[in-house]
C-alpha cells in the first residue's frame, strides 16, 4: 500500500498549483466566471500548454494520463483556485464520452479539445430528468439520412462558446429505461440549436437548449444505437472523481481562509480563534475533510475497476460524502467567519458557494445517497434479487 | 393548558385574514412570494397600509399608537402576514428604535419621533456594529464629543441594513473611555443628511445590496438627540437586542416558506415519481416541519411567560438561535428542491414585473440566492455563537 503520488503526478501538481497561484487573484478569477462567457480564454490556451488538459486523458486518445488519480490531481488544484474554466464538461464529459465511444472520425476531436483549440460540451440532463442517468425524454427518430431531434436539455454547462455539444437522445424503449438512449455529436456552428443562456451562480456559464425538429445526419451517432447507458455511467463516474476531488480543494482553501481569519480577527481582547467553541468547530472541519480526502482516493481508485457495482458504490460513496460535507463547511466557514463571510469581496464567500453548487451537479447528497444504497441490494445477503 | 386559540382569538385570525384579503396589494405579494426585490416604496407602500389600520406598530402599546396586542394576538397577526405572502415590517424603527424610546425617551422625544416612524417620515437604519466591534459591541470607538448644544461624531459603522434608504440612524458611540468600557456608551439619534456622513454600499455573496458602511467625520447632532442619559446606552442597547432577537425567530416566515417548499418538492420529479414522495427528500421534510411544530410552541410560551407582553430576557437567545436555524434548513431544503436549477444566476427574475423566460420551472430563480443570503440569519442580531454564550452563563449559571 502507498499513498504517495507518483513523480509524473507530484510534478503535475507542482507545476499547476504554480501557475494557479501566479495566474489568479480573485478579482480576475471572478471577472471571468461572470463575464459573458464565463471564464477565460487567453487562461485556457495556457493550460492548454502547460499540458493540463492532456492530463485528462490516456495515451490512446493522445493524452498522457486520465486515471482515476491523475484527474483527482488535477481537480484538487483547481478547486484550490477556484478555476472555473471548463474542465469538467468539456474534457471529462465531452471529450471522455468521445474517447469512450467515438468512431476514428469523432476521435480526432480529442486532439483540438487537448490543444485548446476548440471545446465541447454534454447536454445529457433535462428540465424533468433531476440527476438520472437513464431518464431521457428527449427522442432521436431515424429518417432516410440521418436523425430528427426533438426535446430539451437543462443547464448544458459553457454552450455559448462550445464548437461542440454531445446530446443524449432516446432512440426506443419507456422513458426510464436503460436501454434504448443513443449519443449524438454536434457541431454548434452547422446546426440550428435553440439556446437560451445565462450566468450561473458559483462562476461558468450555462444554457437550455431547446431541440425542436433538429435534423443531424447519420454520422453524427456516436458509438451503437441505443447503447449509451454504459457510455454514461463511465464518462459520468470519471466526472464525479473530478468534481469530488475539485470539492477536496475547495474545501482545504476555505478551511486555510478560516484558520488564517480567526487567528487574526479580534473580539474581546483575543484572537477569535482562541475561543474552544470555534476551535471545536474548526477541528471537526478538519476531520470532515480528512474523511473527504479519503472517499476522494477510494473512488479514484475504483474509476477503473471491472465490478460496477464496487466502482459505482465507490463514486456515489464519494459524491454524498462531498454533497454532505460540503454543505457543512461552506455553512461553518461563513459563520465563523461573521459578517466579513457574508462579503462579496472576500474570497470566501466564492468558495462557499462553489461547494454547495458542486452538490447540484452530476447526482447531490441524497441522489447518491439513494444509489449507494440500492446498488448495496444486489450485495445483500437478505437481498431476494 | 389549552392549545387551542379562544373564540375572540379565532375572531381575530379571521379579521386578520379578511383584512389582509382586501387590503394586501396583489402586486406585493406576488412579489414577496416570487422572492423579488422590494424597493423603498413598495415597504413605504405596505407601512402605510398597516398604519391606515392601526396595525403598524404591533409591538407598541395603544397610547402611543401601537395596537396593544397579546403575544397571542401578535403571534396570529405575524403568522397571518407570512402566509399571505405580505411584506415584512422593517424592524429598524417599529421593533428597535420604537421599544427603546418608549422606555427611555424623554416625553418630547416620543412625542416628535414615534408618530414620525408610524407616518413613514423617517426611515431608519441600525448603527450598532463597526469594523472592530462586532460580537464584542462594546468595544466600540466611533465617538460622540460634547460642544456646546451639539455632539460631534467620529468613526465609522458597517453592516448597516438598509442604510442606502434611510434617513435617520441610531447609532451608539462612545461618550467616555474611563471605566469599564460599557459605562461610556450613549446611544444617539442622527439625521442622515447632515454633513459628514458617507454612505458606502457592500455588495454580499448573493450579489445584492443591502447593507452598507456608513462614516462620520465632524458630524454635528444636537445634543437633544440623546436617548437617555449619557454614559448609559448600554441598557438602551440590551434592551433593544432582545427584541431584535425575538423578531429573528420568524415563525411566520418559515411556515409560508415551508408551505412553498412543499410545492416545490410535489412539483420536482425524483426516481419515476415525485421529489416529496423521494424517502431522503421526504425525511428531510418531516423532521424540519417538526422542528416548526415544536418552535411554534416554545415562541409561544416563551412570549406568554412574560406578564404585560414585554420581552422575554434570556430566553429570546433560545428563539433566535432554534429559529433561525429553522428558517436557514427550510432555504437549504428550497435549493435542494430545485436540483440542477439551483445552478442559473438570473438577477432579472429578482426584480418586479419580470416575465421570463424562466429558467427551469418559476420558483427556481431564487433559490440559491436566498439560501446564501440567509446565511445572515445566525450572524446577525447577535451571532449564534454569542446567544449560546448568553444561555450558558444567564440560564444555565456556568
Ligand atoms: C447581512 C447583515 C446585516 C447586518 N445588519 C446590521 C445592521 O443593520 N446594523 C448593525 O449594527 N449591524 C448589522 N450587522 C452586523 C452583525 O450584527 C454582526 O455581523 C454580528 O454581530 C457579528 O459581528 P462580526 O461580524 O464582527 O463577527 P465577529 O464578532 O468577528 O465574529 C466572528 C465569529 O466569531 C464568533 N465569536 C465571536 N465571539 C465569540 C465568543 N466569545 N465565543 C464564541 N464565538 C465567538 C462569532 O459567533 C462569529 O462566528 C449585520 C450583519 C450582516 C451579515
Amino acid at each position: 500500500m502507498d499513498f504517495n503520488l507518483t513523480d509524473d503526478r507530484r510534478m503535475l501538481a507542482d507545476t499547476l498549483s504554480r501557475f494557479i497561484q501566479d495566474q489568479y487573484t480573485i478579482e480576475s478569477r471572478n471577472e471571468a466566471a461572470n463575464s459573458a462567457i464565463g471564464y477565460s480564454q487567453d487562461l485556457w490556451s495556457q493550460y492548454a500548454e502547460l499540458g493540463v488538459i492532456g492530463a485528462l486523458f490516456d495515451e490512446e486518445n493522445g493524452g498522457f494520463g486520465g486515471k482515476g488519480f491523475d484527474l483527482a490531481v488535477v481537480f484538487e488544484n483547481l478547486g484550490r483556485g477556484l478555476v472555473c474554466e471548463p474542465f469538467l464538461d468539456n474534457a471529462i464529459l465531452a471529450g471522455g464520452t468521445l474517447a469512450a465511444a467515438g468512431n476514428d472520425a469523432q476521435k480526432a476531436i480529442i486532439e483540438d479539445i487537448i490543444a485548446g483549440s476548440k471545446t465541447a460540451t454534454f447536454a445529457h440532463f433535462e428540465p424533468r430528468s433531476r440527476y438520472s442517468l437513464q431518464k431521457v425524454e428527449t427522442t432521436a427518430v431515424a429518417t432516410d439520412d440521418g436523425w430528427t431531434l426533438n426535446g430539451a436539455k437543462a443547464v448544458v454547462r459553457f454552450i455559448d462558446t462550445a464548437d461542440y455539444v454531445i446530446v443524449s437522445a432516446r432512440t426506443s424503449n419507456g422513458v426510464n429505461d436503460k436501454d434504448g438512449i443513443s449519443l449524438f455529436l454536434l457541431d454548434t456552428a452547422s446546426v440550428n440549436l435553440n439556446v437560451n443562456s445565462y450566468n450561473t451562480v458559483a462562476g461558468g456559464r450555462a444554457g437550455e437548449v431547446t431541440l425542436n425538429n433538429l435534423t443531424v445526419s447519420k454520422d453524427a451517432l456516436i458509438g451503437e444505437v441505443g447503447q449509451a447507458h454504459d457510455v454514461l455511467e463511465k464518462v459520468v463516474g470519471a466526472g464525479i472523481v473530478a468534481l469530488c476531488a475539485e470539492a477536496l480543494g475547495v474545501m482545504e482553501a476555505a478551511k486555510e481562509q478560516t484558520v488564517d481569519y480567526i487567528q487574526t480577527r479580534k473580539q474581546f481582547g483575543v484572537p477569535i480563534g482562541k475561543f474552544q467553541a470555534l476551535q471545536h468547530r474548526m477541528a471537526d472541519i478538519l476531520i470532515e475533510i480528512e474523511q473527504v480526502r479519503s472517499a476522494v482516493i477510494n473512488a479514484a481508485a475504483a474509476l477503473e475497476k471491472e465490478d460496477r457495482v464496487e466502482r459505482e458504490r465507490a463514486l456515489s460513496a464519494a459524491k454524498y460524502t462531498v454533497g454532505h460535507v460540503g454543505q457543512k463547511i461552506a455553512e461553518e466557514t461563513i459563520q465563523i467567519h461573521g459578517g466579513i463571510g457574508m462579503a462579496w469581496e472576500l474570497p470566501l464567500g466564492h468558495y462557499a458557494k462553489r461547494l454547495v453548487m458542486i452538490d447540484h451537479e452530476l447526482g447531490d447528497e441524497d441522489y447518491h445517497l439513494g444509489r449507494y444504497i440500492s446498488l448495496g441490494k444486489t450485495l445483500s445477503p437478505t437481498s431476494d434479487q | 393548558m389549552d392549545l387551542n386559540f379562544t373564540s375572540s382569538e379565532l375572531a381575530f385570525r379571521d379579521e386578520v385574514r379578511a383584512f389582509l384579503d382586501t387590503k394586501l396589494p396583489k402586486r406585493l405579494s406576488e412579489m414577496v412570494r416570487n422572492g423579488q426585490r422590494l424597493s423603498k416604496a413598495d415597504q413605504e407602500e405596505w407601512h402605510a397600509i398597516l398604519n391606515e389600520k392601526g396595525w403598524l406598530a404591533n409591538h407598541w402599546p395603544k397610547e402611543h399608537g401601537g395596537t396593544g396586542w397579546t403575544a397571542v394576538e401578535k403571534f396570529i397577526f405575524e403568522n397571518e402576514c407570512a402566509l399571505a405572502h405580505a411584506p415584512r415590517v422593517l424592524p429598524f424603527g417599529l421593533s428597535m428604535l420604537g421599544p427603546v424610546l418608549i422606555k427611555y425617551g424623554n416625553d418630547q422625544q416620543k412625542s416628535y419621533w414615534l408618530p414620525r416612524i408610524l407616518n413613514g417620515q423617517d426611515w431608519w437604519c441600525q448603527g450598532y456594529s463597526e469594523p472592530g466591534a462586532g460580537s464584542d459591541l462594546a468595544a466600540l470607538k466611533t465617538t460622540a464629543v460634547r460642544d456646546g448644544d451639539d455632539y460631534i461624531i467620529n468613526g465609522q459603522k458597517t453592516w448597516t441594513t438598509q442604510g442606502q434608504h434611510a434617513n435617520m440612524i441610531f447609532c451608539l458611540v462612545r461618550t467616555s473611555k474611563e471605566g469599564k468600557k460599557q459605562e461610556g456608551i450613549s446611544f444617539i439619534l442622527v439625521d442622515m443628511t447632515t454633513p459628514g456622513i458617507e454612505v458606502r454600499p457592500i455588495k454580499t455573496i448573493d450579489g445584492g445590496f443591502e447593507v452598507n458602511e456608513v462614516f462620520f467625520s465632524d458630524v454635528r447632532v444636537p445634543a437633544e438627540n440623546l436617548v437617555g442619559e449619557e454614559n448609559k446606552g448600554w441598557t438602551c442597547a440590551k434592551y433593544l437586542l432582545t427584541y431584535e432577537r425575538t423578531n429573528i425567530a420568524g415563525v411566520g416566515f418559515s411556515v409560508a416558506a415551508l408551505e412553498k417548499l412543499k410545492a416545490i418538492a410535489a412539483d420536482q420529479q425524483a426516481n419515476e415519481g415525485r421529489l416529496i414522495d423521494d424517502p431522503q427528500f421526504a425525511a428531510r421534510l418531516a423532521k424540519v416541519e417538526i422542528e416548526l411544530e415544536n418552535m411554534k410552541t416554545t415562541n409561544l410560551r416563551v412570549i406568554a411567560a412574560v406578564a404585560g407582553g414585554g420581552v422575554p430576557g434570556a430566553e429570546s437567545s433560545m428563539l433566535k438561535v432554534k429559529g433561525t436555524e429553522i428558517r436557514q434548513e427550510i432555504t437549504s431544503l428550497t435549493r435542494r428542491a430545485v436540483g440542477s436549477y439551483a445552478l442559473p444566476y438570473n438577477p432579472p427574475a429578482f426584480e418586479e414585473g419580470f416575465n421570463g423566460p424562466h429558467i427551469g420551472p418559476d420558483y427556481a430563480a431564487p433559490t440559491a440566492k436566498s439560501y446564501f443570503n440567509n446565511r445572515k440569519l445566525s450572524i446577525f442580531g447577535g451571532s449564534n455563537e454569542i446567544q449560546k454564550n448568553i444561555i450558558s452563563k444567564m440560564i444555565l449559571g456556568l
